[in-house]
Parts: structure tokens; C-alpha cells; sequence
């Protein structure tokens, strides 16, 4: 008897009654989805930037290598696509568009749909995610509601830079990942 | 193994006791301040209890399920009866990839099959890239804590092994000062490895995806870079539906850390294009827990660590005093199971408060399956030294002259009699406990002249 064969007669043996599969209710969200997506992502170390702010942010900076996939930062990219993700190892800043957030903890999914490599917005040193307001949605239900059945290979829920507080309990933000995310909510 | 001699061992340190009780119970007030802010917490505990038992109710019905959508989607999917089979499949992976080193995140799974020194033994080297792991990997300890693995640790102690595994500074222990050591040497080790192995936080059946949480980004540095992606999960990780995540995401971090959300929610459904994608299901006990009436919803956890943060015997005690992969409250109701006789003093390690019950985001009764399991574990160790004391205490209750006088012995002995009987190695009741001042006379006697 293989394994897959003996773990499914162990559980069918046991002839257990079934238990219902409640239904997931509608829940009431913030008023103001903007501020509580603010909110949020503040405590997720994150900041909101506005357009202009960002333009003068890469400006400053003067990034060496910058990646988006944005269409109205696409003036902004001044690289190639590599082939292989680690390629991307030295990636300053990447700009991806988030598909909508969830204002309750400031998560923005993004599918392949976004994302021209899966490792992009883990690889690159700094994060810009760009939503629009009215694709700010209350809670995590909402949030699945319009994932809905669709069916990219890769979907992330991203809400803030890579932390880690394993040492002693201090937070220190850029563990492996992101070292900042910025949102333009356009 | 005794919970009660390792629990000694690690309250020698009276001073790093304290911080390792004081900073658990931070992170239980930051769960509490997050739940607050969530006015139907409570519907979407109910909710996720229910889900969690419709589920294991169904299990055979949506682990087929699980298979079947994951295998359409091009997810090579595995089924491993125990710790061997799984350690095995991950071998014959590797070996036909003539892969010799892996990165490693996110999995008490692996933890609990000693997948590790399982591929060390066949050359191996295995890097577990969660900063907290990869502290205990160097140090060889396993986790003490299934979120916060280091968390036994203090920065001193890292500072130390990073200045001989990494070159810091010496006694530079300031926290940002590690951690980009350890995310320059860990980014190397990403960029060369070829196969990358995950644990699993949720499988969804109707979809055939599954999904792992991380904060700092390790399991997503690790599979995107790899050729070849291994996600590891026990049977009981499976959820029926997509939109069900949306209460389970709602409640494991703020269960565990207090944050609304971990910052990464990585879904994965398929392999990218020239890419490999395996899932390993594993049972290694599952179903025999399931078999047990009284502990199957135990297998309801998702592995928050919440019990263990407001465990008062588990902030006292450290994780190591457990001694099973799984410590702690929930530890304790899962680990006999594998292990009665192994682990027959971890039901004992617990004060039966009832905390970890309150705050289980799944409404596991895991303070009540302690009790259950302590009858148990008496029964299978027949009758002791406190069954006789019992028999004994049941003759002086029937009898009132019997009562009385040896309450009057009691009275007058206990005044009496050395500390030692009381505060000696075969009496564990006197180790940190003090006996109350006695009363002068029985509560008869005092009733008896001072009735009006």
C-alpha cells in the first residue's frame, strides 16, 4: 500500500461526521479607506508618498539601477530585464503597479500579471508600489472577493519592507528583501 | 525527558528568566492591543474554528482535492506516511538535481522530521535563511519558540557566533549592525542555491495553491531564485477555500506578533515557465491524532504561538524545557500523541489557567485536552505514590473522628517538623513554594466558640 493510499484509509476508517462549512459574513471597514490604508502601513514601516514626492526622491538619490513596470514611471527604467532574477542582485529600486490593497494592514496584491520577474519585489534594495485610490478595499475579505477565481501562478500580498525582530526582539527593517516600500496612491 | 528538570535548568539564570517571561508577555500585550482594534475578533475565531473542523471532518475528501487542482496547475504533489518517507522524497529531489546545498525557510515541519541532519548526512549543507534560525543553526540548537526561534538568545550571545561565523565586529551587538551581516552573507547564499525548501502555512484545496508568511522575505528570496521549489506541509494545513485565507491571514499575525499582517503572503498555484514546484504531504502521526476523539482538534492549529506567549509556565520555563519541536501549550496536547511515554511530564506543564485556550485564534480547548491528557498519561502509569495518598484521603474524609484528629496531627506536626520533609527532592510541590502561615485551631473549633 503506498502512502497516499494508507494516509486516505486512516481518515476514511475514523467515519466521521461531517461538520458545516460556515459562510463568511460581510464585515463594517474604516469610513476613510485612505487614512486607515495610511494608518497601517505606517505601522508596517512603510510610508505613503505622493508622485511628486517620489519623482523627487529618485532624483535625489540618483539610483544606479532602476527597474519599473509601471507605464508612467517607465521613464524612470535605466535597465534591461535580465533573464535570470539573480541578475537583478544589484537592483537600487524597483516601481510595480499593485492590482488594490487592503486598507485594515495595508497588503497590496500583486499577481504575474505585475510582475515582469516573481523575485522583483523581493530582490531589489527599495520598493515603490503604486495603487489607485479607488482600488483601496476595507479588510482581507474584500480583498478576496476581487482576487475572486482568478488563476495567475504567483500572487503575493505584500505590506510593508523585509523586517525581522529575531535579534532580542528589535525591529530592524531590510532583513532579505526590501530595505523600504513606498506607495503612490495615484 | 522531564519538563521539570530542564525547566530547572534554564531558571538558573534568574536575571535572563526574567527578560525571556517580561518580553513574552510584551508580545501577548501587543496581541491584545491589535484584537482590539478588531471588533468581531471573536466572529472570526468562531469562524476559523469552524472552517478548521469542517475541514479535518472532510480531510480525506479535500486532501484528493488538494491533489488533484495542485497537479493540474503543474505542482508535482508527494505523500509521505512519516518523518523517513518525507526526509527521503526531499533526498531523491536532490539528487536527481545532483544539488548540494539548499536554502531552507519557514518550516517546524522540516524541524520535526530532522530533515536537517538527514541531508547533512548525505552531504549536504543546508542553510535555514530566517534570521532567528539561521542564529540557532550556527549555535546547532534546535528553535525555542515556533515563531520566534532565537528568542532564548540575547544580543550578546548573537553578537558572539556572528563574530565567528561572519566576521563582526567583536561585541558589536547592536541589532541593525547584525542583521545586514547576516542579510549580505544570506543574499550569497540565495544567488547560489538551486533548490530552495518551504514550509506551508495554508493549502487551498479548491485552487491547489498553497501559501507561506514571512517578514523578512526569506522563503520568496529562496524559491525565485531556485530552479527547483520543495514546499513541505502536514495534512492538517489545508483549508477548503481561497476566500477562506481572508479570516486565516486576518488572525495569524496579529495571533503571534501582534501585526495586522506579516509583510510578505506569498501564493504559489504553479511553477514559473522551465521551473519545478513539489508539495510534500505529510502525515508522521497526523491521522492518529485525528483517530482520537478528545485531542483531534488539536490538529486545528496554525501555528501562531500565541499559547506560548501567555503560557505562564512556558514564559517561565523557556522552550527548551519542553523538549519537542513544538513547545509550549500546544506542544504539550500534540507532542503525547507522537510520544506518550517521551512526553509524559508535558501535560503537567501547566498551570491549567486557561490562558492559551483564551487566546488560540482557532478555539483550541488546549487547557482542557492537558487535563484530558494528564488522566491519560495516570492511567498508562498505573497506580503511584499520590493514587495511594489518595485512598488514604478518602478513608479520613468517610470518617469524622478520623477527620478531626488528623487535622489536630496536622496542625501540630506541620509546626514542628524540619523543612526538609517538605522542601526535599522527592517532594517537587516544595520547590518554589512556600507553606501558609497555619491556623491555631481548626475551623470547627473556631466556629464552635464563636457562634452566637
Amino acid at each position: 500500500m503506498n502512502s497516499k493510499t494508507s494516509i486516505l484509509a486512516a481518515i476514511k476508517g475514523l467515519d466521521m461526521e461531517e461538520k458545516p462549512l460556515p459562510d463568511i459574513p460581510d464585515f463594517d471597514v474604516a469610513a476613510d479607506l485612505v487614512e486607515a490604508y495610511t494608518h497601517s502601513l505606517n505601522a508596517n514601516k512603510g510610508t505613503v508618498v505622493n508622485k511628486e514626492e517620489l519623482e523627487q526622491m529618485i532624483a535625489e538619490t540618483a539610483f544606479p539601477k532602476i527597474y519599473s513596470s509601471v507605464p508612467s514611471f517607465a521613464h524612470f527604467t535605466n535597465c534591461e530585464l535580465p533573464l535570470h532574477p539573480a541578475d537583478f542582485a544589484d537592483l537600487d529600486l524597483a516601481v510595480i503597479e499593485g492590482q488594490f490593497a487592503s486598507a485594515e494592514n495595508a497588503a497590496i496584491w500583486l499577481d504575474e500579471s505585475n510582475l515582469d520577474l516573481r523575485a522583483i519585489p523581493f530582490i531589489t534594495a527599495h520598493l515603490v508600489i503604486v495603487i489607485k485610490k479607488e482600488n483601496i478595499v476595507g479588510n482581507m475579505h474584500e480583498a478576496y472577493q476581487r482576487i475572486g477565481t482568478t488563476n495567475s501562478g504567483f500572487g503575493v500580498f505584500i505590506a510593508g519592507p523585509s523586517k525581522t525582530a529575531d535579534i532580542e526582539q528589535s525591529l530592524v527593517v531590510g532583513a532579505h528583501g526590501a530595505m523600504s516600500l513606498r506607495v503612490v496612491i495615484l | 525527558m522531564s519538563h521539570p528538570a530542564n525547566a530547572t535548568v534554564f531558571l538558573k539564570d534568574k536575571a535572563r528568566a526574567k527578560w525571556h517571561d517580561d518580553t513574552l508577555w510584551i508580545v501577548r500585550q501587543k496581541r491584545d492591543l491589535t484584537i482590539h482594534q478588531i471588533p468581531e475578533w471573536e466572529k472570526l475565531r468562531e469562524l476559523a474554528s469552524q472552517i478548521k473542523d469542517h475541514t479535518l471532518s472532510k480531510l480525506d475528501f479535500y486532501l484528493e482535492e488538494l491533489e488533484k487542482n495542485a497537479t493540474a496547475n503543474g505542482i508535482k504533489v508527494h505523500w509521505a506516511e512519516d518523518a523517513q518517507e518525507h526526509n527521503e522524497i526531499i533526498g531523491k529531489i536532490l539528487d536527481e538535481k545532483n544539488c548540494k546545498a539548499i536554502v531552507k525557510s519557514k518550516s517546524i515541519l522540516t524541524e520535526e522530521c530532522h530533515l536537517n541532519p538527514f541531508l547533512e548526512d548525505k552531504g549536504i549543507e543546508v542553510v535555514d535563511t530566517d534570521l532567528g534560525e539561521r542564529i540557532i543553526q550556527f549555535l546547532k540548537q534546535p528553535p525555542s519558540h515556533i515563531v520566534m526561534p532565537a528568542i532564548h538568545l540575547k544580543k550578546s550571545d548573537i553578537s558572539e557566533i556572528f563574530h565567528e561565523k561572519l566576521k563582526t565586529e567583536k561585541g558589536n551587538v547592536d541589532p541593525v549592525y547584525l542583521t545586514h551581516a547576516a542579510r549580505l552573507h544570506l543574499r550569497e547564499k540565495f544567488l547560489q542555491a538551486k533548490v530552495a525548501i518551504t514550509g506551508v502555512n495554508f493549502a487551498v484545496a479548491e485552487t491547489g495553491e498553497f501559501v507561506v508568511c514571512t517578514n523578512e522575505g526569506n522563503a520568496d528570496m529562496g524559491v525565485h531564485l531556485a530552479d527547483t521549489h520543495i514546499a513541505c506541509m502536514g495534512i492538517e494545513k489545508l483549508i477548503p477555500r481561497r476566500k477562506d485565507l481572508g479570516v486565516f491571514l486576518r488572525l495569524l499575525a496579529r495571533s503571534a506578533t501582534g501585526q495586522s499582517i506579516t509583510n510578505y503572503n506569498s501564493h504559489f498555484r504553479s511553477p514559473s515557465p522551465g521551473k519545478e514546484l513539489h508539495l510534500i504531504l505529510v502525515n508522521n502521526g497526523r491521522t492518529k491524532q485525528l483517530a482520537r476523539e478528545k485531542f483531534r482538534n488539536s490538529l486545528k492549529c496554525i501555528r501562531c504561538g500565541a499559547c506560548m506567549n501567555t503560557c505562564p509556565i512556558y514564559r517561565r520555563s523557556g522552550g527548551f524545557s519542553y523538549g519537542s519541536t513544538v513547545p509550549g501549550p500546544i506542544g504539550s496536547i500534540l507532542s503525547p500523541g507522537m510520544d506518550l511515554k517521551r512526553y509524559s511530564t508535558l501535560p503537567f506543564a501547566s498551570t491549567l489557567c486557561g490562558s492559551c485556550s483564551d487566546v488560540c485564534p482557532v478555539k483550541i480547548n488546549i487547557h482542557e485536552q492537558l487535563y484530558e491528557w494528564r488522566q491519560e498519561i495516570t492511567k498508562a502509569q498505573g497506580s503511584s505514590l499520590k493514587g495511594l495518598s489518595m485512598k488514604l484521603a478518602n478513608g479520613i474524609f468517610k470518617s469524622p473522628l478520623a477527620y478531626k484528629i488528623s487535622g489536630q496531627l496536622m496542625r501540630a506536626s506541620l509546626k514542628t517538623l524540619p523543612d526538609s520533609v517538605i522542601y526535599n527532592p522527592l517532594n517537587a510541590w516544595g520547590k518554589g513554594r512556600n507553606l501558609p502561615d497555619l491556623p491555631t485551631e481548626s475551623f470547627k473549633v473556631w466556629y464552635t466558640k464563636n457562634r452566637r
